[in-house]
């Protein structure tokens, strides 16, 4: 794995949100079939990473670069990055009334291959994915997000996932919000997801989704930057220490 | 919606078209009867004249003249707009062809091909019971399917309506529209022309759809079509209307008066989808009378046309009547889309509800005008309202003018309105899944108009959200 270019790659990021810096300086190297996790409390700037990573407009990437498959990403749009590889779960997914989740993933996936592309394979693509998330039927009729759950918005977005396939994908907070159940059949969607060829970054506050989904390298992120890296017994240790140990060990405030 | 946005994007980039390749496209005006500009009452009679009419009939659309030259314009709406009608401009009556057909092959290439590029001979043999066409003053074909003349079914345009169904006509024409309504209903009381007679006999239930189709042709046409249609008890109709006309730099005028009654366990649906050129003014007036236990419904898609003013009203005049108005209105570059609706409460127990969805573009303006009144007598009345506008642009702009006025204590009244815009938020999530803005843009607003096309046997869904393309393209949002 070791000699192997890296899949996804960004560095030295710098991030703005309504001109306060929220991202500084941050750096990452993902190779294909890796499993990459950003711990980190709230307000560290992880999910203000992961926005800036898929073009979110508000978020502002003031300097820094951003690889997928060797293509620069910073200088497309959200859509071009999705075509590219690039996935990213929501935190906190958008209701669109009136459109149909599989309306919704039929336009998406037509989207990445192309709009001449055959779509004859789309029902029974999506029924089987929505079989292994323990998905009912009747799940890919109702409106995007619209009365839906937490738990069956995180499951949504697994959904999207596994349906799109991406190249990289990026999970912010997916585990949020979930009861032990909806945790585990999340974890196995994105367990079933990932393969040697495609990457991964767990965007999470808790250990406990790494229970599910083992990590190959565990990033603790805070004030806008990772300040540690290691294996999984990283994470443990959080778990146990809490993030004040590492904040008092490198010397900054925990919480912004 | 068996078709997603992108095969629609994918069959419209096939026919590689805009509204005035599609739509807007015309034909020489080489006709049986073109008549001359200008109103009076020496063409009201001409027009009597040319159709043989009773005299009872000349002698309503005298008095319906005298009525709209004293009516004043009204004082409400696009005044402006509204006072630019040059009336003494107008063709009011132009007669394409001396006869009508009863199979295409009767119709002149020329209007057949019209029609062929309108999808009408296609979906007649696809989906409908039977099919109308007009073409100016006149409707140039017609045809029912057998099995339905068989149930009793009558099914005509209103001139042979009146000629072959004199009793019924004289009974119920300007009953629940008369001519003092209002300035327009007077105009087409006047000058009427085409349109639908349909009678459903007590208990018969019309399976499939009978549809309408009004082609507008020559520039400064007047097309006043006038429907009458009378379900008897316990019978059942569902009705389509859909109109276009070329593009033309100055205007044409279209004021049709609808009349609907459904007697006692009726139910009528009229859909519309209504795709005028911009050059058109269109000044409708469409009315129904529900009797006890009878249900109406007015699905009303309004797109294109300069100015559109509509409110399709619903009175409820027998117990447990029901009235349903669910609409939508486009207002693009220059447009203003002042639709609405009305629902009049007159018996107890009566139940109605209006869904009125809206959606401004650029500069365009869409306003939501409505009428509720429940009468004294209208115990246990139950009331909806509910108005949904989309805005997309920073100049787009969408008014809301609701009236309710309600004369009695035991009433339930749900009101709601919304206004919104398509939200960064909600782009940004689209187009995180790989579609583009524009494409994220239209399945937003493909999905706002949900409630309505689902309402659409399927053949118009699909051609309704390819108009919304249409209109969406080149969107600024």
């Amino acid at each position: 794995m070791s000699n192997t270019q890296p899949l996804f790659e960004f560095k030295n990021l710098h991030v703005e949100v309504e001109g306060k810096k929220v991202v500084d300086g941050v750096s990452l190297s993902i190779r294909p079939g890796e499993i990459h996790a950003i711990m980190g409390p709230n307000g560290s700037g992880k999910s203000s990473l992961s926005n800036a990573l898929m073009g979110h407009p508000s978020y502002k990437i003031i300097s820094g670069e951003a690889h997928l498959a060797g293509k620069n990403i910073l200088e497309m749009s959200p859509d071009e990055r999705s075509r590219t590889g690039l996935f990213l779960a929501f935190q906190y997914p958008l209701a669109i009334p009136g459109v149909s989740v599989a309306n919704f993933l039929r336009a998406a996936l037509q989207a990445h291959r192309g709009k001449d592309a055959d779509m004859s394979d789309f029902r029974k693509l999506l029924k089987n994915e929505m079989k292994a998330l323990s998905m009912d039927p009747a799940f890919a009729t109702r409106y995007v997000n619209e009365g839906f759950s937490g738990g069956e918005k995180k499951r949504f977005e697994v959904l999207q996932m596994t349906v799109l396939n991406p190249l990289m994908a990026i999970m912010d907070e997916t585990d949020s919000g979930l009861d032990i159940d909806a945790l585990k059949t999340v974890a196995e969607g994105i367990n079933r997801y990932h393969n040697e060829k495609n990457g991964l970054l767990l965007v999470t506050h808790y250990q406990r989704l790494l229970n599910y989904i083992k990590p190959h390298y565990v990033h603790v992120m805070m004030t806008g930057n990772i300040v540690r890296s290691g294996g999984p017994e990283l994470a443990l240790q959080l778990e146990e220490k809490g993030y004040d140990w590492i904040a008092n060990e490198v010397g900054v405030k925990a919480e912004v | 919606m068996a078709d997603t946005v992108r095969e629609q994007k994918r069959d419209l980039q096939k026919l590689n078209t805009d509204y005035e390749a599609k739509y807007g496209f015309r034909d020489p005006v080489n006709y049986f009867h073109k008549g001359a500009r200008g109103l009076s009452h020496e063409v009201v009679e001409m027009i009597s004249k040319l159709k043989g009419e009773p005299r009872w009939m000349a002698d309503r659309r005298h008095e319906a003249l005298d009525i709209f030259y004293a009516k004043p314009m009204p004082k409400w709406g696009n005044t402006k707009l509204l006072n630019e009608i040059d009336f003494a401009n107008i063709y009011y009556f132009m007669k394409p062809i001396e006869h009508q057909g009863k199979s295409w092959d009767d119709v002149p290439d020329y209007i057949k091909n019209t029609f062929d590029r309108l999808g009408i001979p296609e979906a007649e043999k696809t989906f409908l019971g039977g099919v109308s066409a007009q073409y100016e003053s006149e409707v140039v074909y017609h045809s029912m399917k057998d099995e339905l003349r068989k149930q009793g079914i009558v099914f005509l345009d209103m001139d042979s309506g009146l000629r072959e169904y004199e009793d019924i006509v004289k009974k119920y024409f300007g009953t629940i529209i008369p001519s003092t309504d209002n300035k327009f209903a007077a105009l087409n009381t006047a000058v009427w022309s085409g349109g639908s007679f349909i009678y459903v006999p007590p208990g018969v239930d019309v399976k499939v759809p009978l549809q309408a189709y009004f082609r507008i042709n020559a520039e400064n046409m007047g097309q006043f079509e006038r429907t009458l249609i009378i379900a008897d008890k316990g019978a059942r109709v569902h009705y389509i209307e859909g109109c276009t006309a070329p593009v033309y730099s100055t205007d044409s005028l279209h004021s049709a008066v609808v009349e609907l009654i459904a007697l006692d366990g009726a139910y009528i649906r009229y859909t519309t989808i209504q795709n005028w050129s911009r050059n058109i003014y269109n000044l409708v007036t469409k009315r129904a009378e529900a009797h006890a236990h009878a249900t109406v419904e007015w699905v009303d898609g309004n797109l294109g046309s300069r100015l559109t003013m509509k409110y399709p009203c619903v009175q409820l005049v027998g117990e447990g009547a029901r009235g349903e108005i669910l609409s939508v209105a486009f207002a693009g570059v220059d447009q203003h889309q002042d639709a609405g609706a009305k629902v009049i409460h007159a018996a107890p127990n009566t139940s109605s509800r209006i869904t009125s969805k809206s959606i401004s573009k650029d500069n365009g303006r869409a306003s939501y005008r409505g009428l509720v009144k429940v009468y004294k007598n209208a115990t246990n009345a139950k009331v909806s309202v509910e108005c949904d506008a989309l805005l997309i642009g920073e100049d787009a702009r969408s008014d809301t003018y609701p009236t309710m006025e309600i004369d009695n204590d035991q009433v339930r009244v749900e009101h709601e309105a919304r206004v919104s815009k398509v939200a960064e938020e909600q782009l940004f999530y689209l187009t995180s899944r790989g579609l583009t803005e524009d494409e994220a843009r239209l399945l937003i607003v493909n999905g706002f108009m949900e409630p309505f096309t689902k309402e659409l046997p399927l053949e118009y869904a699909v051609e309704l959200n390819r108009l919304i393309e249409l209109e969406m393209e080149g969107s600024v949002g």
